[in-house]
């Protein structure tokens, strides 16, 4: 006969967004366990509300399956008397595993002979295991932040007020840290009873359904999606797609009832995020669009009950958000009041960090350094004049009201005010491009002079924190560095520069130098922040699924031109695609090993045997080619040129002696092959490629 | 319901409950959390249950008396249930119907508030409870006071009386709210608004504020070398409004403010240890005393 378990942990309110992974701790213990226990098992499905963690799991096995174990005796030696009957040692240990002579063989454990027991495990019955075994399966649920109640030695994201346990349909007795497994449920607070008996699992859902809690946890989602367009639509409107708020709003309620509600007239001047985010981060509300995109006065919030007395509801709602857009309305005519470079000298309040000074002296910092990267890419007059202006007002609007209040608004503010004191469209909208791109997969800067400023701004950071020794370790990483080198590596991608990184290194460190007055290892931070990035362009590479050798083959030569590296390796992907290069990989690998004995690229062509000679001269022959190709960015052609040369490196490897005593002589040859490797070197390093 | 009305329902339902009911504790404090009927009684294995207003000083929130939602004193109504009941959610919701507050007709939710204040040390989880969206009370389980784990864990309970008094009312300013039938919160408080604005954004004298921190953490330090748990902690709260109102005078810099808090968690967790090793040489007297009437 298969079997049925429901088991629910009933909570005081958990935190929305801890409920998902929390569910799914819950089913992974409990499959462990019956994997561990040998019971087999249907299905296992899961529900959550806010205040419950629910399990069912159907087509149990009655037994866990049986298991022979090996165990261990006393050695053979002592085993067995003269006549060949079982010692007292045998006999004892026979009787202790409860098995005879049938069940027992001789195996050899570290080089001695022992008897062995071949002892018969038989499977825990359902109910044993699920008894002993709950416990560890709720308290191994672990929490980003935990808490302790009561006095009991449990930890839970909220206290556990309830359990209820059932097996085919009867209570499966069980207690943790005092609280007893029941048949007993509670339904919505205020709307469903808090005594609730669930006699047979199938009845859990109805029956709690019944009582205003819908445990589906998808089923929620819907009807909150659904309804919640369904109001938006009969205003002419539509709701803002925002999945995370829908997870979180559906995880808050056990019983949702979208209602619509207005926002006054007099708070839609205001700017579009300005009202947007305390909707959606502080009261969880959804925004109502035009199909252009555009705010109607109107917002749709979720309710945990039903209808009734729904415009008590929803006047309330209408006044809180009041109260909040009143904040805000004050905030921004406070704020605009003076216009937005009127901030910046407020910012040497504001601390970057203790040894780095404050914002305004990153400001300063940041200004020079858009301006050498602005000069180094030539982006001409206007746009330099733009990105000094951008980069003058970037930080400014920190220190407004608004931002200190609404902090994640930083950037949108800032390019709001520059527009409402009079600043270009590019100003205004580098100011907001700055911070772009804030999370993976987020918009990049779309101007030059934002693409600039955000790289400019990063850069400082992480040159400045890596100077006083701050740089990330496994997971620690406070000032995002990571995210920010990635940043820059996506936005050097995007707008395709042609940019070398330890320059721009160079640069910030040197403003330091000169700001702060900073003191540090240079070389070696230099060469630190550079191998940064290099671990940061591997990955993104990696992860747009390029060959990890290709990779490889080109991060690991002297260039520190990213966006090229990218280029080279999508052209030697298509180069070893076109021909077979295994030769090609075994002839330069064998010159790769001699080449990297000397610097030098100097050959003297009469000092050349003639045997020399024929690599010397087809060498010669195509390097102009070569490097053209490699000028016009075509390191294919380039690499197939060099790769011609096979047949010749072959030919003199096989004649010519190069570690010969005369030291004249040997430099010589090495340096003629020193010289065809740089020459690879400028494309990529072969001894990294894996033959195809 | 009138705030006063509103203040003594909640108070008596405590009360009926057995919760010790007190007055406010006669030093200023920027959260009720700060009375010592709360931050040492929550330490160590003895139970504890009391109720009382606080009305609570945030010099860098006064505006004046002109802005509708923010005051340089309001009133928090405390309760602490320690240890807390396993229907201490109940209870609480049960005391909002004392107030005419019915869950049927609102929406009423608890969202996830994890409160911390580093100067006291202290941190709990919890919820910020919202009626029809606005933020009424604050529900912490505290974990920890004054760097110490707590043995027993309390509920802590604090209403924000205003916004209560506001919603229950109906009215959009906190100064119109009916204190009784003849007086309104305007009528009370808003010269003495205007007043404490003027004084902690323009007049508070910076260096005499300055040299009364220490003043006053020096007297702390002695009253602790002398185990005086309470006058020591009665000048930590001095320490703590003095750091306030310079912080709201603009008086301090970003790294002087670190510095600052240090000092006053500093005082604060020396006093929480005093205070456990002095119950636990008393023996705890409470241990058996306590217990909140569930029905």
């Amino acid at each position: 006969m298969s079997r049925e378990f429901l088991l629910e942990i009933g909570v005081e309110e958990l935190p929305a967004r801890y409920i998902k992974d929390a569910v799914g701790q819950l089913k992974d213990n409990m499959e462990k366990l019956l994997k561990e226990e040998r019971l087999s098992y249907q299905s296992i499905n899961t529900f959550s509300t806010p205040r419950r963690l629910t399990l069912v799991l159907r087509g149990l096995g009655e037994v866990g399956e049986s298991q022979q174990d090996l165990v261990k005796g006393p050695a053979l030696k002592i085993a067995y008397d003269n006549e060949g009957n079982p010692t007292r040692a045998l006999q004892g240990f026979m009787r202790g595993q409860g098995v005879t002579e049938d069940n027992i063989k001789t195996m050899e454990y570290n080089g001695d002979e022992y008897i062995y027991a071949a002892v018969n495990k038989s499977g825990k019955p359902l109910q044993v295991v699920l008894e002993e075994g709950l416990g560890d399966v709720i308290k191994g649920i672990t929490f980003p932040k935990s808490m302790r109640w009561g006095g009991k030695n449990l930890r839970f994201a909220r206290p556990i007020r309830w359990l209820l346990a059932i097996l085919d349909n009867e209570v499966l007795p069980f207690e943790l840290e005092g609280i007893e497994a029941g048949n007993i449920t509670r339904g919505h607070r205020f709307l469903g009873s808090q005594n609730i008996q669930i006699d047979h699992i199938d009845a859990y859902e109805k029956q709690l359904r019944d009582n205003f809690v819908i445990v589906d946890q998808e089923e929620r989602k819907d009807i909150i999606r659904l309804k919640a367009e369904k109001l938006a639509k009969e205003k002419g409107g539509s709701i803002q797609k925002d999945e995370d708020l829908l997870d979180e709003v559906t995880n808050l309620v056990e019983y949702p009832t979208p209602i619509i509600g207005r926002i006054k007239e007099e708070y839609l001047g205001l700017p579009f995020d300005v009202i947007t985010t305390p909707m959606k981060e502080h009261l969880r509300y959804f925004p109502v669009l035009d199909d252009k995109g555009r705010l109607l006065p109107y917002f749709v919030t979720v309710r945990n009950g039903d209808s009734q007395h729904e415009e008590t509801v929803v006047k309330g709602n209408e006044k809180v958000l009041g109260a909040r857009l009143e904040d805000a309305k004050f905030f921004y005519k406070d704020d605009v009041s003076i216009p937005l470079e009127g901030y910046v000298e407020k910012l040497k309040t504001l601390t970057f960090q203790e040894k780095l000074g404050t914002v305004y002296d990153k400001t300063n910092r940041v200004m020079r350094l858009t301006k050498k990267i602005g000069d180094y890419l030539e982006v001409g007059d206007e746009t330099e004049k733009n990105l000094q202006r951008a980069s003058f007002l970037a930080k400014a609007d920190l220190v407004t009201k608004m931002v200190t209040e609404f902090t994640e608004l930083q950037g949108k503010i800032g390019m709001e005010y520059a527009e409402e004191s009079g600043e270009n469209e590019i100003v205004s909208l580098a100011i907001h491009e700055q911070y772009m791109p804030r999370f993976a997969g987020d918009e990049l800067p779309t101007t030059t002079a934002g693409a600039i400023l955000s790289i400019a701004d990063k850069l400082d950071s992480i040159c400045g924190l890596f100077a006083i020794g701050i740089k990330p370790t496994g997971s620690q990483d406070p000032f995002a560095l990571r995210r920010a080198a990635i940043g820059i590596i996506n936005i050097i991608m995007d707008k395709k520069l042609n940019i070398s990184l330890l320059e721009l290194i160079d640069f910030s460190l040197y403003i330091y130098v000169e700001e702060n007055g900073l003191a540090c290892d240079y070389n070696k931070v230099r060469v630190e922040i550079k191998d940064f990035f290099m671990g940061r362009v591997r990955n993104l590479f990696l992860d747009a699924g390029l060959p990890y050798d290709v990779v490889d083959s080109v991060i690991n030569t002297e260039s520190d031109n990213i966006y090229d590296m990218r280029i080279r390796v999508e052209k030697l992907s298509k180069w070893f695609e076109s021909e077979d290069v295994a030769e090609i990989l075994v002839a330069f690998n064998r010159l790769s090993s001699m080449a990297t004995k000397t610097e030098s690229t100097e050959v003297k062509r009469d000092l050349l045997t003639s045997d020399e000679i024929r690599l010397y001269d087809d060498y010669n022959a195509l390097e102009e080619k070569v490097e053209s190709h490699i000028n016009k960015k075509e390191y294919d052609k380039a690499m197939m040129l060099l790769g011609t040369l096979k047949d010749s490196i072959n030919d003199y490897f096989d004649k010519v002696m190069v570690m010969v005593d005369d030291e004249e002589l040997k430099e010589n040859r090495l340096s003629l092959l020193r010289r065809i490797y740089s020459k690879m070197m400028k494309v990529c390093d072969l001894t990294y490629i894996v033959a195809r | 319901m009138y705030f006063q009305d509103l203040m003594l329902k909640l108070l008596n339902y405590w009360g009926e409950k057995d919760c010790i009911i007190m007055e406010p504790y006669d030093i200023e404090k920027g959260a009720g959390t700060m009375s010592p009927h709360t931050f040492l009684r929550a330490l160590g294995p003895e139970p504890w249950q009391v109720v009382y207003v606080e009305p609570s000083r945030r010099p860098a929130d006064a505006r004046y008396g002109e802005n509708p939602n923010r005051v340089y004193q309001h009133h928090q109504l405390q309760v602490i249930l320690k240890p807390s009941p396993e229907n201490i959610q109940d209870l609480y919701l049960d005391s909002l119907k004392a107030i005419g507050v019915d869950p049927l007709k609102h929406d009423i939710r608890f969202v996830e508030d994890n409160w911390e204040a580093p100067t006291l040390g202290a941190w709990g989880l919890g919820w910020e409870v919202w009626l029809d969206g606005m933020e009424i009370t604050q529900f912490t389980y505290f974990q920890q006071v004054g760097g110490i784990n707590c043995d027993l864990e309390s509920g802590e309970l604090t209403y924000g009386l205003e916004r209560i008094a506001m919603y229950l009312q109906d009215v959009d300013n906190v100064f119109d709210i009916q204190w009784n039938k003849n007086f309104t919160y305007g009528d009370i408080f808003r010269k003495a608004e205007y007043e404490h604005s003027v004084y902690s954004f323009e007049k508070a004298d910076i260096q005499v504020l300055k040299e009364l921190f220490n003043t006053y953490e020096n007297e702390a330090n002695k009253g602790i070398a002398d185990e005086l748990v309470i006058p020591s902690y009665d000048y930590v709260l001095k320490c703590s409004h003095t750091f306030n109102v310079l912080d709201a005078r603009g008086a301090i810099s970003v790294s002087e403010r670190t510095n600052y808090i240090g000092r006053v968690r500093n005082l604060a967790r020396s006093i929480a240890s005093l205070y456990l090793d002095q119950r636990k040489q008393m023996d705890y007297p409470l241990l058996k005393k306590g217990g909140v009437d569930n029905e």
